[in-house]
């Protein structure tokens, strides 16, 4: 057991910091502090300069355009970033589906897709929940019909996160609506790359409690796919984002690092902040409040090291990435209320009228902590992460 | 960054865990706690064959120089199984004061504490004091032939009842919580002038409070320096704390893993228990505790090479969390058991108060959180 990096990683680590130190875009810091997403034009240029460094795919392969490092060398990548105030990559295409396409796309397929996710030219959104298939989403109901050499593609999506922005949708959908009777609900539902120009295709913005349009609803009528559009097998589409399991510890570790950002803001709003001339951060109730959130980030951390260290080896982590997600989305809410909470009278200052100035207001503090709140809900609820590893991992 | 073990480390994990699981099952546990001794000379002695005692003594005075990792691997055994062995005490504590002392005696006891043949505690607290190491009020006043007389109270001396010999910090200048002037005294437990009075914690640990009243100790008793010593101290327990978090590991992971076979057994409404949602998610938090307290705990290890500032920061974090997601545990592990949890005849309640004891030892997570705090503003 050893915490060392190898001559080699200590001169990687060097050079990403440099990198991080000259490249990160000044404007973009506020809003990666408060753990908040950037305007989809910057997530492009920050993949295209990422790209341009031959850094655009951390962790991919490299027979498939990516950098092919070791988990060792990616947690350095990550570190350095979060040191940096740097922000993460947007993961639709990058970490859901560029690595279905890699493991189960046909040839035609992987040199259509994945040179333009890696160089930031396309941009994905997920197709996945419906207004009756959330938590339970093996239940969804969109049905993709086979006619002649199309499919035809009949239903609603929900939560479609940045489906306004995107020109290519990854979409679960039923091929086989009988097969539902017969065996498991999972069964018969096909997974399609679909471009958003396709006719048929109507998108309706939901705006979310931080007053930002992230998500949508995707209503789907009558779209006609062309047969080239099915990725592997029909069928056997629910089976392939378990490819996404294995990856999960990388991308967990690189969102789980970026807690030491939010703590940073944190600190720093309770160091300016003041009654009198006295720092709130000289407050030992202040103190003691950002020590237990210091304490409880380095735990995770730790968890995180541990878990990279063994992906590095070939050693299964069984469930922690599952609790890596859960107690960071925990912390990531209370490091974010507890800012806000240190801003007072600060936090009432949300957004100017009319043409008056900001001011002194920081926003984007009570945006990420408001954001904040999906980090629990999404992508597998915590309530259904703990179903999950109670199932897999206790044998509950 | 690698958190695997070397082959001989698996073997010496392997070996203790076989050595915890048959010689302490919970049954032969109790009758030795019943029996209330401070210490099991038998089998003291077997764990000096296996080298345990040796791991933390120098090469030059009989021991293994072993790395913090080995005795890691020990604790987790120790705390896995109850086991009530003055371990951290006299093979963590002790040696690392004792090394490079400086004197005959001091050399002669790392030898005799890895043979198995003494026991050494270091009175670290003073009732005044709480949890804070530099606070020591005992005075140590020079006499004319080059000895010290000793003068003060030592509370709740870890495995106090059963140690052959004190290790004691005693005030040589300055104020009781100045961190200069601070020497360390060997006092044997048979000295004139000292008071021996017994305790035994929930733990069943056995455990001592001295009253020093006058005691005379001869020039070669000093440890290190006169009066420079407060460094050699935190050191000494810094390596006690990563040793008992390593100790709570393992009885949190042995806690949580009767509690989930519990959850799979116990049947009521026609179903075990552990097919609630609400027990699972239980379970879950539980689970996730263990790897948070496990994880933290390994950093903390690694950290014993670390510069101080680093390193007293990353132990007190980790004696926080683990304080913290033990006690969670523990407590869970007695109320998912339900009614059977609450009594004495099952080991499940021993490990609460097992746990109770280990976040108080060396200062609890509230004290250590504070010390973050500090760390953190300083920086």
């Amino acid at each position: 057991m050893n915490l060392d990096l190898t001559p080699e990683q200590e001169a990687f680590r060097e050079e990403v910091r440099a990198f991080f130190a000259e490249n990160t875009p000044a404007e973009f810091k506020p809003r990666v502090r408060a753990g908040m997403r950037l305007e989809p034009p910057e997530y492009i240029a920050w993949q295209k300069l990422l790209h341009n460094r031959g850094w655009g795919a951390p962790s991919w392969p490299r027979e498939y355009g990516g950098t092919g490092w070791n988990p060792t060398e990616l947690y350095i990548f990550e570190s350095e970033a979060s040191r940096a105030d740097a922000p993460l990559q947007f993961h639709q295409g990058l970490e859901l589906i560029g690595p279905i396409i890699f493991t189960f796309g046909s040839d035609s397929q992987k040199a259509k897709y994945l040179p333009a996710i890696v160089s930031g030219d396309d941009w994905w959104c997920q197709g996945y929940s419906e207004p009756g298939a959330g938590s339970d989403l093996a239940s969804l109901s969109t049905r993709a019909v086979r006619q002649g050499d199309e499919y035809v593609v009949t239903g609603q999506k929900a939560w479609t996160s940045y489906a306004h922005v995107a020109n290519r949708m990854f979409l679960l959908a039923r091929t086989d609506p009988d097969g539902r009777k017969q065996g498991r609900k999972q069964d018969g539902i096909s997974l399609f790359l679909v471009d958003m120009d396709t006719p048929g295709i109507n998108i309706r913005p939901v705006i979310t409690i931080d007053e930002i349009h992230h998500t949508n609803e995707v209503f789907l009528d009558d779209v006609r796919l062309p047969l080239t559009a099915l990725l592997g097998e029909e069928g056997k589409g629910w089976g392939y984002g378990k490819v996404l399991l294995d990856r999960e510890r990388s991308v967990t570790a690189g969102t789980t690092i970026r807690l030491a950002q939010q703590l940073r803001g944190a600190r720093d709003a309770a160091t300016q902040a003041k009654i009198g001339n006295r720092r709130l951060i000289d407050d030992p109730r202040v103190a003691d409040r950002l020590a237990q959130l210091d304490v409880e980030v380095l735990a995770l951390e730790a968890m995180v090291m541990r878990t990279m260290a063994e992906a590095a080896s070939g050693i299964d982590s069984g469930p922690r990435a599952s609790m890596i997600k859960v107690r960071w989305s925990e912390l990531l809410q209370q490091i974010t209320e507890f800012w806000v909470e240190l801003q007072g009278y600060g936090a009432m200052h949300f957004a100017s009228v009319g043409n008056q100035p900001q001011g002194e207001g920081d926003p984007w503090a009570a945006k990420g902590m408001l954001y904040s709140r999906v980090t629990s809900i999404y992508g597998g609820s915590n309530e259904i992460q703990r179903n999950i590893i109670a199932r897999r991992a206790l044998g509950l | 960054m690698d958190f695997s073990l070397s082959e001989e480390q698996r073997l010496l994990r392997d070996s203790a865990q076989r050595y915890g699981a048959e010689n302490f099952e919970f049954s032969a546990w109790r009758a030795r706690a019943a029996r209330a001794e401070p210490l099991d000379r038998q089998g003291w002695g077997k764990l000096a064959d296996l080298g345990w005692l040796a791991l933390n003594v120098p090469e030059d005075d009989g021991g293994l120089a072993a790395t913090p990792v080995e005795t890691m691997l020990i604790c987790e055994a120790i705390g896995r199984n109850l086991m009530l062995e003055p371990f951290i005490s006299s093979c963590v504590i002790a040696p690392a004061l004792l090394t490079n002392g400086g004197s005959s005696l001091c050399s002669e006891l790392l030898a005799s504490i890895a043979a198995g043949e003494t026991l050494v505690s270091l009175a670290d607290a003073e009732p005044d004091g709480r949890f804070d190491l530099g606070y020591v009020a005992t005075q140590a006043e020079a006499i004319g032939t080059g000895g010290y007389r000793l003068t003060g109270l030592k509370s709740h001396v870890m495995d106090g009842a059963g140690a052959d010999w004190f290790i004691i910090p005693a005030r040589t200048s300055g104020a009781p919580d100045d961190a200069a002037g601070i020497s360390l005294f060997l006092v044997p437990s048979g000295a004139a002038g000292l008071v021996v009075e017994q305790s035994r914690a929930m733990d069943n640990r056995l455990n001592a409070s001295l009253r020093l009243e006058g005691v005379v100790v001869e020039p070669g008793a000093v440890i290190g320096e006169i009066g420079t010593e407060y460094g050699r101290l935190t050191g000494a327990v810094d390596a006690g704390i990563v040793a008992q978090l390593a100790e709570s590991v393992g009885a949190m992971d042995a806690a949580y893993e009767m509690t989930l076979a519990y959850l799979k057994t116990r049947k009521q409404f026609g179903q075990p228990i552990g097919t609630f949602q609400s027990l699972q998610h239980r379970a879950v938090d539980m689970a996730i505790a263990c790897e948070e307290a496990r994880s933290i705990m390994y950093l903390a290890t690694l950290s014993l090479s670390q510069p101080e500032r680093e390193r007293r920061r990353m132990i007190s974090a980790a004696k926080t969390r683990v304080g913290q997601t033990s006690l969670f545990v523990g407590r869970q592990a007695v109320q998912l058991h339900g009614g059977i949890g609450f009594t004495e005849e099952l080991a499940i309640g021993h490990y609460l108060k097992r746990l109770i004891m280990a976040d108080v030892r060396f200062g609890n997570a509230d004290h250590h959180r504070t010390r973050v705090a500090e760390l953190s503003a300083a920086k």
